[in-house]
């Protein structure tokens, strides 16, 4: 392929990305007279759903059903996410098992006994319904699903390339996966750690820099809209609680001693600082978790309000100015997804190597 | 002014801390990048960290921001 075609091709995906990205949050048809706002639409896109809503053709949503797993009182009910028919007011009632749940705003409840309809406060918050446990495969889940099954079978690829060719040679997909493994290893496992001990940690590091990083490319694609995974806070809080898990698991005495009596210090210092290190040793995987959920949230929801001041105008004329100014936000975000995978893995491997650096005079 | 309102102003101060902070990383980055253009990749590397740390703080404060706003 030359590179001019290869061009051409790249602008086209990006311009149809755009274009699918405007198509995707109109939600003001003709016979809707319903006002349009931005805001209950950006929340709607960002936050995690039931179902995976892919168009609105002419007023008819249309979306991939995925399964609604509870644990309620009466024991496990599951069922398709299809039979709220796109309701989430919490109007469309489905009855299964003798138990009646209503999706208010994509959280399921289950009405309590002989109740037909919702009650709200003033808050919003329903009366008269509880939350069961629940175990749905959300489209959140269904996304870190789908994502898995792409790096199993883009590891095993490379792996099996590797088997076949002659004298280790990088061929085909392992030409793109080499540089980046390596990359991984020298410029942040290496020099963050230490070159005896990066690896033991090499594993994690490649596979949250390569998680991360697909996760939040995902997150760009505009017909899986919604799909923003690395934007929710409890899949970055998971990831934070792992690179905290391991930088305690693998903190050697020099590391406790830095936190607990800092040496070099007089005494009094050394009351001072042994809070402080200790906020500072939760702190650093809070930053990691709240870093990586604010870039992509926002990235996600600068591209949504500059797509909706073309339906708050309501004009055309304000259409290639939105067009534009998105298209540039979105290929920042392109870079912002390697950056912000990039950034989680350094200073991951940061930490492990402040965990396990030598006492040395 | 409600408290919207005022959360929003609060997501402006912290948007002005911020671009203060990586303006001055990455002004002083370049700066060294082209006095010692050996040093490149490291320089790079450790601005873009800093970057990082300068803008968690910044994102705090964008998050109280959403929560009040």
């Amino acid at each position: 392929m030359t590179l001019s075609t290869f061009k051409s091709i790249l602008f086209s995906v990006l311009f149809l990305a755009i274009s699918t990205n405007g198509f995707a949050s109109e939600n003001s048809d003709p016979e809707n007279d319903k006002e349009f706002e931005p805001k209950e639409m950006i929340l709607h896109h960002v936050k995690d759903a039931y179902g995976m809503h892919i168009i609105d053709i002419s007023g008819h949503p249309i979306s991939i059903p995925l399964p609604v797993i509870l644990y309620t009182d009466n024991g496990l009910t599951t069922f398709m996410s299809s039979e709220f028919h796109h309701d989430y007011n919490g109007e469309v009632i489905v009855e299964k098992n003798g138990q009646k749940f209503v999706n208010v705003h994509e959280k399921v409840y289950v009405l309590n006994e002989g109740e037909t309809q919702v009650t709200y406060d003033e808050e919003h918050h329903p009366t008269n319904a509880k939350r069961p446990l629940d175990f749905s495969i959300t489209r959140n889940v269904f996304m870190m699903m789908v994502s898995v099954i792409v790096l199993i079978l883009l590891f095993t690829t490379t792996a099996r390339r590797y088997k076949k060719s002659e004298n280790n040679v990088p061929t085909g997909i392992a030409g793109f996966i080499e540089p980046l493994v390596v990359f991984v290893r020298d410029e942040i496992g290496k020099p963050m750690i230490g070159e005896h001990k990066y690896k033991r940690y090499m594993p994690y590091l490649l596979t949250i820099f390569f998680f991360i990083w697909i996760n939040n490319v995902f997150g760009l694609i505009p017909i899986l809209n919604g799909a923003n995974l690395s934007g929710n806070i409890a899949f970055t809080c998971t990831l934070a609680v792992f690179t905290f898990i391991i930088t305690t698991i693998s903190g050697n005495k020099n590391y406790w001693k830095h936190i607990f009596w800092m040496p070099g210090v007089p005494v009094p210092m050394k009351i001072f600082l042994m809070p402080i290190e200790i906020i500072g040793m939760f702190v650093k995987p809070i930053s990691l978790m709240i870093r990586l959920f604010a870039n992509i949230t926002a990235g996600h929801v600068i591209i949504l309000a500059l797509m909706s001041l073309i339906f708050v105008f309501k004009s055309v004329a304000i259409a290639p100015v939105s067009v534009a100014f998105s298209l540039f936000i979105t290929v920042i975000e392109i870079i912002v997804t390697a950056i912000q995978a990039y950034i989680f893995t350094i200073l991951s491997a940061l930490y492990f190597g402040m965990a396990t650096e030598e006492e040395h005079h | 002014m409600t408290i919207t309102g005022i959360a929003a102003i609060g997501a402006g101060l912290a948007a002005i801390g911020a671009g203060l902070g990586i303006g001055k990383i990455g002004g002083s980055a370049m700066e060294a990048m082209a006095r010692q253009p050996e040093m490149h990749g490291k320089i790079q590397s450790s601005a873009l960290i800093l970057a990082a740390f300068v803008e968690a703080v910044a994102l705090f404060g964008v998050v109280v921001a959403f929560l009040q706003g």
